[in-house]
């Protein structure tokens, strides 16, 4: 079919859901939403339609980013915009639609915004949202708002324009375009897209491969897998652009075993690809011929390194090599192979889709367009955020994301997953792109920025990050086998009270080593968590080998709990929750910590409503 | 001579490992890159990789048994001993550990007395860490059995595995 029936086509079956003259109900179904309890939303929505014997149409969604709300609702009454709940229970949804579609009242108390057009009383627009005002979605421009597995809804917002167009031009020429645009990988290395398939593009060689990195690997990212999930033809319209550019037939999608909702996504979407024309022979009705097979990881980190997961592809244990050979050059069975990040690809589909000019009015001039977070840890709006790049750092913890939890001083945000850094709050100023964050230490990476407060502890941070590439360090070369073992090692003594001044400069050595000796990527960056924690939270350390003190909580060995006699109030809320009945007292008297008992599990230092639970 | 529980369950196994390799045979060709996907496919069927499984796949890709034993042993996926009724995994990602997963993976170990890597003596169920879900947004995550389960604690964590444990019958 060509592109001009397929999009009208597409666009009336758009329209005919969006002015449905009954209700229409958007559920969010990707993982964060399932995990929250949405299939119990979708049964509670479904059973109340038929009880209020009400037609309408319950459209599962991706994910619109609020995670911290999740699971969401979004009712559309017609003539009326979408408008938003979330924190939903069953029976609050029994309640919520019950109000709304019989009694016409839509709770305004319990909404959380309006999307679409017109307006509600007493809702704000959800562009009013200090977490949604300061984005620009872009990659993720339809995810939460579609239903990923329509492929109609994707054609009716633009999607495959983007190819339709490269189509019609040559294939130097939509790399040129990709070059113009300023786009680099958003897989972490940041390298400049369309100079990359330049070089596999360049070659002698016939055959070539296009590859989608989805193995995202960093522990704290869920961008890409709320991507795949939410939206996957903007990734496989983008692998199409490029397999395209580089002059591939056959392509890959590496995706983690660990995402199999984003599986079954790209699955479905590919088998809508076959029956619509957009994957085979003849796309489109041109000449490009394309096909994706799907690989699976088998739960290795290191497999989302370049030549590492071209290992894996090929059947084998996932162990870099040494480059050169580039990828571009001699790749997959020492072809030319271009592997790119699902995220670069979502941004593809979206450049040729609205033009590299468009895309590079966002953003700073060494960082164009925008970047996806996955906001994570002690912040109260945790979520899928997309902002241009070159927005403080400051503004995304505190304005999109609120800020500190339960009243807690916020300490760092640790960016790039255990290839990153650990930044202070102290730098909220920093832009965020991909120079400046480099200057403090740090890497953008994939997307991860897990925010951290008084109650963690840096030194267990950098033990942490060390205990994960340790274990996932495939053991070829020795300065990252022996060199991460080694720095472990190091960190575990601190934790655990054995550590000595020296240590820390052996740290450093040992850092500096590891960096430079290392084959790959994985132990290239290994040491970084443990660099930046030393430059910016020194005297943590300090305390720990000195003092053998670990002021956060979090080192066992390192601290104990006690009840201040002057705030407690005999409540006995730390006596009913301990699992060890360490903590004891009677009602309305001061309670005391028995040292002996406690395990130090920290449950009634959470529980504590007064704060009488104290560190020592 | 009457067969016990633990023969009964031998004798169904070595059956499902029989045709298990026989659809292996049927699905694939043989080529190098199926590696993966043969050892994902088998253990799926059986939660686990018996020896006779990965030797069957060595002899279909004409690959030596140690480069089969070595592919599968690279990848946490693949477990190479049999796991409980329930898998429980937690999640050791970056937000979780932030918001203490950790807690929860010790609680575990010291009330019910299992690890990570380790099943239950009544083989009901078998925890394991995994290095991030991607549910971060709703740390801390533990996997029931394919069923994600978001902000958990240890209290929640113990009711669950207590729930599992109240079972009966044979796993």
């Amino acid at each position: 079919m060509d592109y001009t029936s397929m999009k009208a086509r597409a666009y009336r079956r758009w329209e005919h859901l969006i002015n449905l003259p009954q209700p229409l109900i958007f559920i969010g179904m990707g993982t964060c939403g399932r995990a929250s309890g949405a299939k119990e939303i979708l049964e509670a929505a479904k059973r109340t339609l038929k009880k209020l014997n009400t037609l309408g149409r319950i459209v599962p969604v991706g994910c619109i980013g609020m995670c911290y709300a999740e699971p969401l609702m979004a009712v559309r009454k017609p003539e009326r915009p979408f408008v938003y709940y979330g924190n939903l229970t069953s029976s609050k949804t029994e309640e919520i639609l019950t109000s709304y579609l019989l009694e016409d009242d839509p709770k305004p108390e319990r909404a959380l915004c309006t999307q679409g057009e017109g307006a509600m009383e007493g809702i704000s627009p959800i562009s009013d949202l200090p977490m949604i005002r300061y984005q620009k979605r872009i990659a993720l421009r339809n995810c939460g708002l579609i239903d990923p597995a329509n492929i109609d809804h994707y054609i009716a917002r633009g999607g495959y324009s983007g190819l339709n167009r490269a189509l019609s031009m040559q294939p130097e020429e939509v790399i040129q375009e990709i070059k113009e645009s300023g786009l680099r990988g958003r897989g972490g290395a940041g390298f400049p897209t369309g100079v990359k398939w330049e070089f596999a593009s360049g070659s002698l060689n016939r055959t070539r491969y296009m590859v989608c990195n989805a193995d995202e690997g960093d522990p704290g990212a869920f961008m890409d897998r709320s991507l795949l999930e939410g939206d996957p033809h903007s990734v496989l319209e983008g692998m199409l652009i490029g397999a395209y550019a580089i002059g591939a037939r056959e392509g890959f999608v590496y995706i983690r075993a660990e995402y199999p909702l984003a599986i079954a996504q790209i699955e479905n979407a590919l088998i809508q690809m076959t029956e619509y024309g957009l994957i085979g022979d003849g796309i489109l009705e041109s000449n490009f011929q394309f096909d994706i097979h799907i690989k699976q990881g088998a739960g290795a980190f290191v497999c989302g390194e370049e030549t590492a997961l071209m290992a894996s592809i090929q059947g084998g244990r996932g162990m870099p090599r040494s480059r050169p050979p580039f990828p571009a050059q001699e790749g997959l069975w020492k072809k030319p192979t271009t592997i790119n990040n699902v995220e670069t690809l979502a941004n593809v589909s979206a450049i040729l889709q609205r033009g590299a000019t468009w895309f590079s009015g966002y953003g700073t001039e060494k960082s164009r367009g925008t970047k996806t977070f996955s906001l994570a840890g002690k912040v109260k709006r945790t979520g899928l955020i997309e902002v241009p790049m070159g927005i403080k750092l400051g503004v995304i913890i505190n304005d999109i994301g609120g800020g500190g939890v339960d009243g807690k001083k916020l300490k760092a945000v640790q960016t790039g997953g255990p290839s990153g850094g650990c930044i202070p709050m102290t730098l909220r100023d920093l832009s965020v792109d991909y120079e400046s964050l480099a200057e403090a230490g740090s890497i953008m990476g994939s997307g991860g920025m897990v925010v951290m407060d008084e109650d963690s502890c840096m030194v267990d941070i950098a033990r942490y990050f060390l205990t994960f590439t340790q274990s996932e360090s495939c053991g070829k070369c020795m300065p990252c086998r022996l060199g991460t073992k080694q720095m472990l090692e190091i960190l575990e003594d601190i934790c655990q009270g054995r550590g000595e001044l020296e240590d820390l400069s052996l740290l450093e050595s040992l850092s500096k080593a590891v960096k430079k000796g290392a084959l790959c990527g994985l132990g290239q960056t290994a040491p970084n968590p443990v660099e930046t924690t030393l430059r910016y939270f020194r005297e943590e350390y300090e305390r720990h080998v000195l003092d053998k003190k670990c002021e956060s909580g979090v080192c066992k060995a390192l601290f104990h709990y006690e009840i201040d006699p002057e705030t407690c109030t005999g409540c006995m809320a730390c006596a009913r929750h301990c699992p060890s009945q360490a903590a004891r007292g009677e009602k309305k008297k001061i309670h005391v910590i028995d040292q002996d008992k406690c395990t130090k599990c920290g449950v009634c230092y959470q529980v504590c409503k007064f704060g009488a639970v104290m560190v020592c | 001579m009457e067969r016990t529980a633990s023969q009964e369950r031998f004798g169904e196994e070595e059956k499902e490992i029989a045709r298990v390799i026989v659809d292996l045979d049927r699905e694939f060709e043989g080529r190098p890159e199926e590696l993966i996907p043969m050892l994902q496919k088998a253990q799926r069927a059986l939660n686990y990789l018996p020896e006779e499984i990965l030797l069957a796949i060595a002899r279909k890709l004409r690959l030596p048994a140690a480069k089969v034993f070595g592919t599968a042993t690279f990848y946490e996926q693949f477990r190479l001993r049999p796991v409980g009724k329930h898998i429980i995994k937690v999640c050791r990602g970056t937000a979780c550990h932030v918001k203490g997963s950790d807690r929860i993976t010790h609680d575990i170990q010291s009330r019910f007395h299992v690890g990570p890597g380790e099943t239950s003596e009544d083989r009901k169920f078998t925890l394991e860490t995994v290095a991030c879900f991607g549910s971060c947004a709703l740390a801390p995550v533990m996997v029931v059995d394919e069923s994600v389960k978001g902000r958990m604690d240890p209290s929640k964590a113990r009711k669950i595995l207590e729930s599992i444990q109240e079972e009966t019958g044979i796993s």
